[in-house]
């Protein structure tokens, strides 16, 4: 392998990490402050890149507009899939919770099917985002470059949000403790709607250009992105946002790099994700770098 | 013998002439549409033993199916219909004869369904709740793109077709009452009060010296030899099994009728086995329309599927306890009903 195939592969698996970091922290801020995995998630974000479809190729709009909307969009679905699927239950048992994120997750992909057709559809990227570059003989889409420019722009005002702002010191508040940030004068249900809005919203951004690279779109292209984002917040430490950045990289990077390296393991692609999940829960349960929870009895 | 032996004997004759008298007199769609709720009931019962009464989260059960429908499938096809199938790839050398009558098959298939349970229960049961539901639900898929790849063993993507169909009301319903009485005992003896206090409390169950770890085993297992058996008979009456049979979707309406059912309710499990599998037929109008005098509308392909999971949310949102919650249908509860008081103690 050259060093100019090596640097595509690279930059390839890190546009793939940027796209799984930003669904990443979806999971990883829900699971800080509920201990729920929230399997509606990965059809969140398989929503967002329908929205932008329909936007840009049904009703004409111009892109940004487009995904604006879609984003904006998003940011309410998650809302009343808070509000619907998850506030009734916040006294049920972990595995009522559980079991309604798995039903509203299934409802939201027998909805897309209905609604946006089974069928494969195809992304209209628009053309700035494909031109290629060349940068030493290397032809490379400008959107792999793009991709994690956008990512890290959003990880710093989520950083900023989380350590500067009142909400932040609310949401890590309410992470640790619900009914002591309550007493606080923290609104908790507010919080976590916030969360959830905030998790849509990044999901959103991640969907629309997780269409661009991979324009082929349909109502179950979030469930795979979804388990191995997931996969990526334990990696990197659930609970943590920048451990589900880490994460995200080091998986989109190893996914790559073992298709690059070992093409003959192409087929098992998907499958890997979940050895490695296994192998992290055996070895370091608590991620790179994930705070150790006491259980209590 | 006891009463309720003579009774569980009874009714298990009644079953059995009135499959006779089904057998004869109804038509091949409504024999079928009864098999898929005999199967659906070995997979939910055998599924609930793991999720309801052990309290483990376990979202494998397509995967299982998948080893023991594929495991059924070449054990029993004929090599002439071997060779049709693997025209791209030819088929590994030892299988291509190897063939054994359908009842062994199907054990064969659910053996090798509880010892995959157990490699990956070794690893997999140390995780609890959420984990354990992510873990195992990336098995389900490990399972299915394995089997998409290993093309001289399963045919990979095209799957297999025209497996011999010998599975008819006695195969299926035989194996349900074998499943559920199997379970039942299962339940009610030692091992199965020890799984029940596993599910109320790990930590308590496991300072009263219960092995956490051997039992979470057993239930998985057991949960899998019958979700293979379950797999296998699937495949037989179907004909036809691919890889993407087996997506998680399968193990979502599982999981769709142990909770309408009640978690921990055999009972509930096989009604709403029935209840579910039965609405999926009714409800095939929503998908391909209907017709009511000059009237037609057009069906919706999909809306079936977005009822099923509407209705799995209604019930988490609003009845948590399902059908029946963990009450069981016995006999002394049917009879005794009108004989008060009760016996010392309170128990009947």
């Amino acid at each position: 392998m050259s060093l100019a195939t090596f640097f595509q592969h690279l930059a390839n698996g890190i546009s793939l990490g940027s796209l799984y970091a930003l669904i990443a922290i979806g999971y990883t801020l829900v699971y800080g402050i509920l201990r729920l995995i929230n399997f509606a998630h990965g059809d969140v974000f398989m929503m967002a890149t329908y929205f932008a479809f329909y936007g840009i190729a049904i009703f004409a709009l111009p892109w940004y507009i487009s995904f604006l909307l879609a984003i904006i969009l998003t940011g309410i679905l998650g809302y009343f899939l808070e509000a619907g699927a998850y506030r009734p239950l916040r006294n049920a048992p972990k595995i009522s919770l559980l079991i309604s994120a798995i039903g509203a997750s299934y409802l939201l992909e027998n909805l897309a099917t209905v609604l946006f057709g089974g069928r494969p559809k195809s992304f209209p990227t628009p053309k700035i985002f494909t031109d290629m570059v060349t940068i030493h003989g290397v032809a490379i889409q400008k959107l792999t470059f793009f991709i994690p420019v956008v990512t890290l722009i959003f990880l710093f005002f989520l950083l900023y949000l989380i350590n500067h702002t009142k909400s932040g010191i609310a949401m890590r508040a309410v992470a640790k403790d619900h009914e002591t940030a309550s007493i606080m004068g923290v609104n908790v249900n507010r919080i976590i709607t916030l969360v959830f809005v905030i998790g849509s919203l990044l999901a959103a951004v991640g969907g629309i250009m997780w269409g661009m690279k991979f324009p082929s779109i349909q109502p179950l292209m979030g469930v795979m992105p979804g388990l191995k984002a997931f996969i990526a917040a334990v990696i990197g430490g659930i609970g943590n946002v920048k451990g589900a950045v880490i994460g995200g990289f080091l998986l989109g990077i190893t996914e790559i790099m073992l298709i690059a390296f070992l093409p003959s393991l192409s087929g098992y692609r998907d499958a890997f994700a979940f050895v490695l999940l296994i192998v992290i829960l055996l070895i370091k349960p608590t991620g790179i770098i994930g705070e150790k929870i006491a259980e209590k009895v | 013998m006891k009463r309720n032996t003579i009774l569980t004997l009874i009714s298990l004759a009644i079953l059995a002439i009135a499959i006779y008298f089904i057998d004869q007199n109804l038509d091949s769609y409504k024999v079928r549409i009864l098999n898929l709720c005999a199967i659906y009931v070995i997979l939910a019962v055998s599924m609930n033993l793991i999720n309801g009464f052990t309290g483990l989260f376990s979202l494998g059960h397509a995967g299982f199916m998948a080893v023991g429908a594929y495991t059924t499938a070449i054990l029993t096809m004929p090599q002439a219909v071997k060779l049709q199938n693997f025209f791209m790839v030819p088929i590994a050398k030892p299988l291509e004869t190897l063939n054994l009558p359908f009842l062994p098959a199907l054990f064969v298939g659910g053996l090798l369904a509880a010892f995959v349970a157990f490699l990956i229960g070794a690893p997999v049961l140390r995780l609890k709740g959420d984990y354990l539901a992510i873990a195992t639900l990336g098995f389900g898929e490990i399972i299915r793109v394995i089997f998409t790849n290993t093309q001289t063993i399963t045919n990979g993507a095209l799957g297999l077709k025209s497996i011999p169909n010998t599975s008819n009301l006695w195969w299926t319903f035989g194996f349900a009452a074998f499943t559920v009485i199997f379970i039942a005992f299962l339940i009610n003896s030692s091992y199965g009060r020890a799984l029940k206090a596993i599910r109320e409390d790990e930590t308590a169950a496991q300072s009263m010296g219960i092995n956490l770890f051997k039992h979470k085993m057993l239930s998985f297992m057991v949960g899998a030899f019958f979700a293979g058996i379950g797999g296998g008979l699937l495949g037989n009456l179907l004909g036809t099994i691919d890889p993407n049979m087996f997506r998680f979707f399968l193990t979502y309406n599982l999981l769709l009728m142990i909770i309408l059912g009640g978690m921990g309710s055999i009972t509930g499990s096989i009604i709403s086995a029935f209840i579910i599998t039965i609405a999926t037929e009714v409800l095939r109008f929503l998908d391909d329309g209907m017709t009511i005098g000059s009237l037609t509308i057009p069906g919706i392909t999909g809306l079936r599927m977005v009822v099923f999971s509407a209705l799995l949310m209604i019930v988490v949102l609003f009845f948590t306890q399902g059908l029946m919650g963990t009450k069981e249908f016995t006999w002394n509860k049917l009879l005794n009903r009108s004989q008060k008081p009760l016996a010392k103690g309170g128990r009947s």
